[in-house]
């Protein structure tokens, strides 16, 4: 087992690698704190598990709200108007501070985007080009063809490389360094060279990212784990609003890949296995448009009573009638996706669909400059819980959230930094959080209870899945609990079966399945609690939101050696909008 | 159930035991009539060779991460469907021509520092305006296929003046170049010229034209290249910026 060991050059002996700020993961989020804070003279450093380019957040479609009011028909958009409509789509969940907070730097990072060159479409007089996006009064969704996380993710790439920022790529970050209650570093396994490594920080920001991958029917990336969720939870940082699980209404019916809702923005049409355009039963006004939980909700409403293709449960969305030339030049890339993973060509044939698990409203609880309960840590990005998605993210907030939040996790930590600096931690702290997680490894190493990796992730993706889906009633997720429950043992008796020390698959794949295990749990227990319907969040037996009793954040605290998180209630933030009925 | 052999290239160089490459076969069985070959070397991974590794991320064609070398030739393991290979037996090789981390793992550190030094980035002097620069879709066609990248490294590998001369910067690299050429907010002409038109720049490329054959997301970067060669005699012979 001595490969999996330390590397004594790297660490201890005055030698733990040491940065100002460290960001954990390279995405949007995490890469527009690092050049924030870069900008502003800081030494900061990215830790990644796949390089930075290779992020998730490079898979987003659609684009990205602003109230730019360019598109013709948004002239009188306006900021407010972004914010209500976000606010109306999170089922009054979300906190309305945030919400007005994110709607307004929208615009001005948007515009940043554009002058650090990304390449968003245009409309004819040169302005940035907008489409119409679901739950939204104008069309103010900005974007780039149908690859509008690749080309920000890319042009962040571009900033931090022009800046200096410092990335650490093929990090896998298993643990944070907490000494006397504040976060003070990150523990790594270095997968290109071996061995885990301590880096001390002033200040750590997570920016990793959902937790899809818990659910076997996702659209995210394999590597969309939870992981910087489930560190920050076992270091005592509640997760907020777990519950509340975003299933996107067109997935690929065979592999869940993502079809994006700029399809229906431009047009397409949701159609059952008689042809219908359904949506018109449960969302006359807004029709393809209405917020996903809607959306999805219908769709899975009609596979449910057998007007899916032939009985088969998957609906279509069909581009044809767009026409070949619009789907070239605006949707180019969901074709390509459609015609290499389904086999079909949205020109030619209307693609198989399903709603798949797509995002997590919920996340590490912060406020709105990325702050957390434990000094010297910050969260940003889909791992984050502001809230401004309440209880349903609106198509094209995602985006928005990472860039706004990370831009204001790396300015917050800017100005913190001299209070944090005080606390600079020894390296004494980092050297034992080595050996500790040196020991663990050692410990899963020599374990052989039986139980394989691949075959406890793939029942708890499923039960996921199958007791915390779209429709949610009380004996059903009480099972999913209790074998949810089951999992937990089981993953104790999960083993490496391979000590190399380089890109170790194993290793990494069980480590992060206890992580899943955990985040899982957050969610079930959350939702088994929350006794409403409210965005995603749809209970059979309580179908109605109850703003008297529930109207508050639900906040997961982790309980060592116990089954499940300890709940606790956060009150919401309201004072922009009235509560109202949501219809669309 | 049906199943697929595997052939994959094992190698770990740091290896102190052995270094030297072999090929080992696996046999995946599978149901229905897709199974691409990520899936195939995850089912590898986890039932037969835990030691076995690749990377791997978002299993939809768009991050880059498992460029391969199948069945000879450059693909994305994500995008590739064992039915659309012939025959029974599938070979899977780490991408050639590229240092090896272990088994399918490339070294990408060249590949990214050769990345970073054409600067890619948007460069401008003027202040940025209030709002959006002006860009009219003509101008942004202009960067249709060079953005669509997604830095996988196949065209890298698949160059020969890449492998005969380390220094040289490489399609994908120049096709970046080209992008921020070709971009109408960008201010830098000048100063970019000597990025690329210099001894590890455009005239090591010959136009084999394997970088365009290689590339999953059927990009052209000889023809961004050539666009760079045009633009270097304009500006060297009449010293036109554009």
């Amino acid at each position: 087992m001595g490969s999996l060991a330390l590397d004594r050059s790297k660490v201890g002996g005055g030698g733990v690698i040491h940065h100002d700020v460290i960001v954990v993961g390279g995405g949007l989020a995490g890469l527009r704190a690092a050049v924030e804070a870069k900008m502003a003279g800081i030494d900061v450093a990215v830790l990644s598990q796949v390089h930075p380019a290779r992020s998730h957040s490079g898979a987003a479609q659609g684009g990205i709200n602003a109230a730019l009011g360019n598109h013709p028909d948004g002239s009188h958009d306006t900021w407010e108007m972004h914010g209500f409509d976000t606010t109306k789509g999170g089922d009054y969940l979300g906190d309305q501070d945030a919400i007005m907070q994110m709607a307004q730097d929208a615009i001005q990072v948007i515009f940043e985007m554009d002058h650090w060159g990304c390449p968003f479409s245009r409309f004819d007089d040169g302005r940035i080009a907008q489409r119409p996006f679901g739950g939204a009064g104008f069309p103010r969704c900005c974007y780039g063809a149908d690859k509008t996380g690749h080309y920000l993710l890319h042009t962040l790439v571009e900033q931090a490389y022009k800046h200096g920022v410092k990335f650490y790529v093929e990090q896998y970050v298993t643990k944070l360094i907490v000494d006397e209650g504040a976060c003070r570093g990150v523990v790594a396994y270095d997968m290109v060279h071996g061995g885990f490594e301590a880096f001390t920080a002033d200040a750590v920001i997570i920016a990793t990212g959902g937790y899809g991958r818990i659910y076997s029917n996702s659209t995210n990336a394999i590597i969309n784990t939870g992981s910087g969720m489930a560190m920050a939870y076992r270091a005592g940082v509640p997760l907020k609003d777990m519950e509340f699980v975003q299933f996107h209404p067109t997935g690929l019916r065979s592999t869940n890949i993502l079809m994006s809702e700029g399809a229906r923005g431009e047009g397409a049409y949701l159609l059952n296995g008689a042809g219908e355009r359904f949506m018109e039963r449960y969302a006359p006004k807004f029709m393809e448009l209405a917020p996903r939980d809607i959306t999805a909700r219908s769709i899975q409403t009609e596979i449910n009573e057998g007007r899916g293709v032939n009985g088969e449960p998957y609906v279509l969305l069909d581009l044809r009638h767009l026409g070949a030339e619009r789907i070239l030049e605006r949707l180019p890339g969901i074709r390509d996706l459609a015609i290499h993973f389904e086999g079909v060509d949205p020109i030619e044939a209307p693609v198989p669909i399903v709603p798949s698990q797509h995002y997590s409203m919920g996340g590490i609880d912060t406020d709105v400059n990325g702050s957390t309960v434990m000094p010297g840590l910050y969260a940003a990005g889909e791992c984050a819980c502001v809230s401004v998605h309440g209880a349903n993210r609106l198509g094209g907030n995602s985006l928005l959230e990472t860039i706004v939040f990370g831009r204001r996790a790396g300015a917050e930590v800017v100005r913190q930094l001299p209070q944090l600096l005080r606390n600079r931690p020894d390296d004494r702290t980092a050297y034992a959080a080595v050996v500790e997680i040196e020991n663990a490894m050692k410990t899963l190493a020599e374990r052989d209870g039986g139980e394989r990796q691949h075959e406890v992730r793939a029942e708890l993706t499923t039960l996921m899945k199958e007791h915390f889906g779209l429709f949610r009633d009380e004996p059903t997720m009480q099972t999913g609990l209790e074998r949810l429950t089951a999992i937990q043992e089981r993953v104790g008796r999960v083993g490496i079966r391979w000590t190399g020390d380089v890109f170790n698959l194993d290793m990494i794949r069980t480590y992060e399945l206890a992580g899943m295990v955990d985040v899982a749990l957050a969610v079930a227990t959350g939702a088994l609690a929350r006794q409403e319907s409210r965005g995603a969040h749809f209970r059979t037996d309580f179908n109605t939101r109850d703003d008297a009793n529930w109207l508050r954040h639900t906040l997961a605290f982790h309980q060592p050696g116990a089954a499940g998180p300890r709940l606790d209630w956060k009150p919401v933030t309201l004072g922009f909008f009235e509560l109202q009925e949501r219809k669309y | 159930m049906k199943q697929v052999t595997l052939r994959i290239k094992r190698q770990d160089p740091r290896s102190k035991t052995n270094t030297e490459p072999r090929w080992d076969e696996f046999t995946v069985p599978f149901e229905g009539d897709n199974l691409t070959v990520l899936e195939a070397l995850f089912y590898v991974q986890e039932n037969q060779d835990p030691s076995l590794c690749f990377r791997y991320c978002c299993r939809a064609a768009v991050c880059g991460s498992c460029a391969m070398y199948i069945n000879g030739a450059y693909r994305l393991a994500c995008q590739t469907n064992i039915k659309h290979l012939e025959g029974d037996l599938v070979t899977v090789a780490p991408m050639p021509h590229v240092p090896l981390v272990r088994d399918l793992v490339c070294e990408m550190d060249d590949f990214f520092a050769k990345y970073e030094y054409i600067k890619p980035w948007l460069i401008r002097n003027s202040p940025d305006p209030e709002r959006e620069i002006i860009q009219s879709p003509k101008e942004r066609h202009k960067l249709d296929m060079p953005i669509d990248c997604i830095l996988c490294g196949c065209c890298y590998s698949s160059c020969p003046s890449v492998w005969g001369e380390d220094n040289y910067l490489g399609p994908a690299a120049l096709l970046k170049a080209h992008r921020f050429e070709v971009d109408s907010r960008d201010e830098a002409r000048k100063e970019r010229l000597s990025l690329w038109s210099n001894e590890r720049g455009v005239y090591r490329c010959h136009t084999i034209m394997n970088c365009g054959e290689a590339c999953p997301k059927e990009l052209n970067p000889t023809e961004g290249i050539q666009w760079l060669k045009k633009a270097a005699v304009r500006r060297r012979l009449f010293g036109k910026a554009k």
